[in-house]
């Protein structure tokens, strides 16, 4: 806008306005300046009710409820390798075997390279993966396990596995800590603690161009049942793979962006990479089943990321770290970057249909970062 | 060969070319391009260059027009190689859009953008695209009005508009003629050098405005180029024809004149017309007036080389129209079909017109003076450039912001 008025209002672009004005007042032409602004009106106030016209609905897809405003297109999952839809609730448990002592040790394989992947529909960015995903692999252990990730780095670029949980100096994945060259190797070992959703990033300088580029993923730590007597129920249901967990419906969001110009401004943001993929590909809930969300944000840039649950209230974890909300009935919260939490609720008393879920940052939702929950009887 | 008036020493030459001989010699060097490409496709020797980075992309745009089904835009890609929108933003706000014609924008060529979206009447929206890349180009839409369309009424009022600002002035201009008649050799030469004086001033700003609307344009137009380009052909062939029967004067320099300040007013008509599409409305009287008088001189200088003929009245409507009449026509084809290159086409053309006639009054007074005169720097003609240009300048005020 300043620069439009600096350069172009020049007396050509004035006399338009000042003679249409002159014309019609002198010369009597009301035809020119009368019907011009009628136009303009009928047009910007009979747009938003004539549903046909401006909002032509999108057939066969549920991104109507969203109007036009959305991304063209879909994003081709076979070739980027990874598929948003099936990220939710595709966790990484690495492989286990026993120590001496009986402990259990946990073994995840990570591999940094270089990927080319589609964020948007047609939009190819030039990302830094871990497992050639991004996010990356949602790495998924028991509170007290001794865990080993094996770190192979195949980018062009140093980096690292930065952890956030309870660990060495030595294993902090910092410059002269696990940060290693292109064509070298690390092992991370540590005990997994504390227990909670959190999240493992690339911690290489400069940080924010390895963040965003793509090297970021979750880290969540299940709590031990026999370690919390006291709400050993809560900590079952919260355990990967017991009877009780399988009665929730679990999903994994990584809200992140990416900056395709590099101009310091994200130009699409999503959960899971792939902006507007739930709102084209809704998330399918049985209602009678509660929902638990492991929600991480990551988003570089800007400073504060949100979401937000229509039509329902949810209870909130902050990080993960305790057994009991941290926040109760509430319909949003605030994650700074790196910040985390859980999300629990049910649609046990809504009738079914598509509720929305998004930042309440309209600038985020509009530019990708939304998507729907189809409430169903049941999911096969 | 023979008949080019080098032959003669050429055919001196030992081993100079028969006809038939001189033929391969056009084929020949012909033949070693398409084998230098043929090198240069079969076996690649610029992969080594390819460095990995990504195509240079450009985008302008050349047109949006604002309707009851949203926005359309017209763009003309620039890049290396064919781009692709993949995505579209208005107002930091991905929008369902489409593409005409679909597929990716070879370099040079075009294609509509039509978004279905509710833009507000008389407020700023942004426009900004994604490319594949993830390259971004994005355009103002400063203030938002409806884009006028062809219909009987918003032609007749646009041509109004076009009267106002090039027939109107000129017709009062030329209204002076009886009462100019009466002046004596130094106001000819006074009159003659304001007549110079304003043309000069009409170039300089005609060519700064080409210069300006040609950096908008894309990239392929070569914008700078093309102005420079086009102001010397005009130039040079308006000098031609008029140089056919020696050197024009009276009636006929007059109507040069006129074909000059003609352009001037055609360019000046689709920058309004485009500027009326693109809503940059509501300032007000003031400004028409200011151009009126601003205008004003264009008459004068009209009528200044024919003060000493006699002119039929049906001349005077002729001279008018010539002079004027551009302007309807520009703001017509302004306001339905614009794009900044062809509006600093224009704009160049005319200042190589308007070059011409300042060349051909200054060598009508030159001719005027004789040896002995004071000649070009006699005190009548350095103050009637001055009051030329100065009230250009001043008038100018009014209606520049």
């Amino acid at each position: 806008m300043p620069t439009w008025f600096g350069e172009r209002l020049s007396r050509r672009l004035v006399l338009a306005g000042g003679i249409c004005t002159a014309g019609a007042t002198a010369a009597g032409v009301t035809a020119a300046v009368g019907q011009a602004s009628h136009d303009g009106h009928a047009a910007g106030a009979a747009r938003p009710p004539s549903s046909t016209d401006a909002y032509p609905a999108p057939a066969g897809d549920h991104s109507g409820a969203h109007g036009a405003m959305v991304t063209v297109g879909e994003v081709d999952s076979a070739r980027n390798g990874f598929d948003p839809a099936k990220m939710l609730t595709d966790w990484d448990v690495g492989t286990t075997s026993t120590l001496p002592d009986g402990r259990t040790l946990r073994t995840f394989e990570i591999v940094a390279e270089d990927k080319e992947i589609e964020i948007a529909p047609g939009v190819m960015f030039p990302a830094w993966t871990y497992n050639g995903r991004v996010p990356g692999p949602a790495l998924r252990a028991t509170e007290g396990e001794r865990l080993r990730i094996v770190f192979k780095n195949y980018g062009s670029h140093p980096h690292s596995m930065h952890f956030h949980g309870i660990h060495a100096a030595r294993m902090d994945g910092v410059p002269g800590a696990g940060l290693i060259n292109p064509g070298d190797e690390f092992i991370y070992e540590f005990d997994a603690k504390p227990f909670g959703c959190h999240l493992y990033h690339c911690h290489a300088l400069p940080l924010k161009r390895h963040i965003h580029k793509g090297m970021y993923g979750a880290f969540v730590i299940d709590p031990d049942p026999t370690r919390h007597p006291e709400q050993a129920d809560v900590a079952r249901s919260r355990l990967y793979g017991s009877p009780e967990n399988a009665g929730w419906q679990e999903f994994v969001m990584v809200m992140n962006a990416f900056d395709t110009n590099f101009d310091g401004e994200n130009e699409f943001y999503a959960v899971n990479t792939v902006a507007h993929t739930y709102m084209n590909t809704p998330i399918r809930i049985a209602r009678n089943k509660p929902v638990r969300i492991y929600l991480i944000n990551v988003v570089e840039f800007d400073p504060i990321n949100s979401f937000h649950l229509h039509a329902n209230f949810f209870d909130y974890f902050d990080q993960g770290t305790t057994l009991t909300p941290t926040l109760r009935t509430v319909d949003l919260i605030t994650q700074c970057q790196a910040q985390r939490g859980i999300i629990e609720f049910t649609f046990a008393e809504h009738e079914t249909g598509l509720y929305m879920f998004h930042p309440h940052q309209s600038e985020f939702t509009e530019l990708g970062w939304v998507g729907m929950f189809d409430v169903v009887e049941d999911v096969a | 060969m023979r008949d080019a008036p080098f032959s003669e020493t050429e055919a001196e030459l030992p081993g100079s070319a028969s006809p038939r001989r001189a033929l391969w010699w056009i084929i020949l060097p012909l033949l070693a391009f398409a084998a230098a490409i043929a090198v240069l496709v079969s076996i690649n020797p610029l992969a080594r260059f390819n460095n990995g980075t990504p195509p240079v992309e450009d985008i302008a745009f050349e047109r949006v027009i604002l309707g009851s089904d949203g926005i359309r835009v017209l763009v003309r890609a620039g890049g290396s190689e064919p781009m692709t929108i993949a995505q579209v933003q208005v107002d930091d706000a991905y929008w369902q859009f489409t593409l005409d014609p679909p597929g990716p924008l070879a370099r040079g060529s075009s294609a509509w953008i039509q978004v279905p979206f509710p833009w507000v009447l008389g407020e700023a929206h942004a426009i900004n695209l994604v490319t594949n890349t993830g390259a971004t180009f994005a355009h103002d839409i400063p203030v938002a009005v409806a884009t006028p369309i062809a219909t009987n009424s918003s032609l007749l009022s646009q041509a109004i508009l076009g009267i106002f600002v090039g027939v109107v002035p000129v017709t009062i201009g030329l209204m002076f003629y009886p009462a100019l008649r009466g002046v004596g050799r130094n106001g000819m030469n006074f009159l003659l050098a304001v007549t110079v004086g304003l043309l000069a001033f009409l170039m300089v700003d005609a060519i700064g405005d080409a210069f300006e609307l040609a950096a908008e344009s894309a990239a392929v137009f070569q914008g700078n180029a093309m102005v420079v380009l086009a102001a010397a052909a005009s130039f040079l062939i308006l000098m031609g024809i008029g140089r056919r029967n020696g050197a024009p004067k009276g009636l006929v320099l007059a109507t040069y004149i006129a074909i000059g300040i003609g352009l001037h007013n055609f360019g000046e008509g689709l920058a309004i017309g485009a500027a009326f599409a693109a809503g940059a409305a509501g300032l007000g009287t003031f400004l028409v007036i200011g151009f009126t008088l601003h205008n004003v001189t264009e008459g004068i200088g009209i009528a200044a080389p024919i003060l000493r003929e006699r002119i039929a009245l049906w001349t005077f409507a002729w001279l008018t129209l010539l002079a004027g009449g551009p302007a309807v026509l520009g703001l017509w084809i302004g306001s339905l079909a614009f794009a900044p290159q062809w509006s600093a086409l224009a704009l160049a053309i005319g200042a190589g017109a308007i070059l011409q006639v300042i060349v051909e009054v200054t060598a009508m007074m030159r001719r005027r003076e004789g040896p002995e005169g004071d000649g070009l720097f006699s005190p009548a003609v350095m103050s009637g450039l001055a009051a030329g240009a100065g009230f250009m300048y001043l008038t100018a005020m009014l209606v520049k912001i």
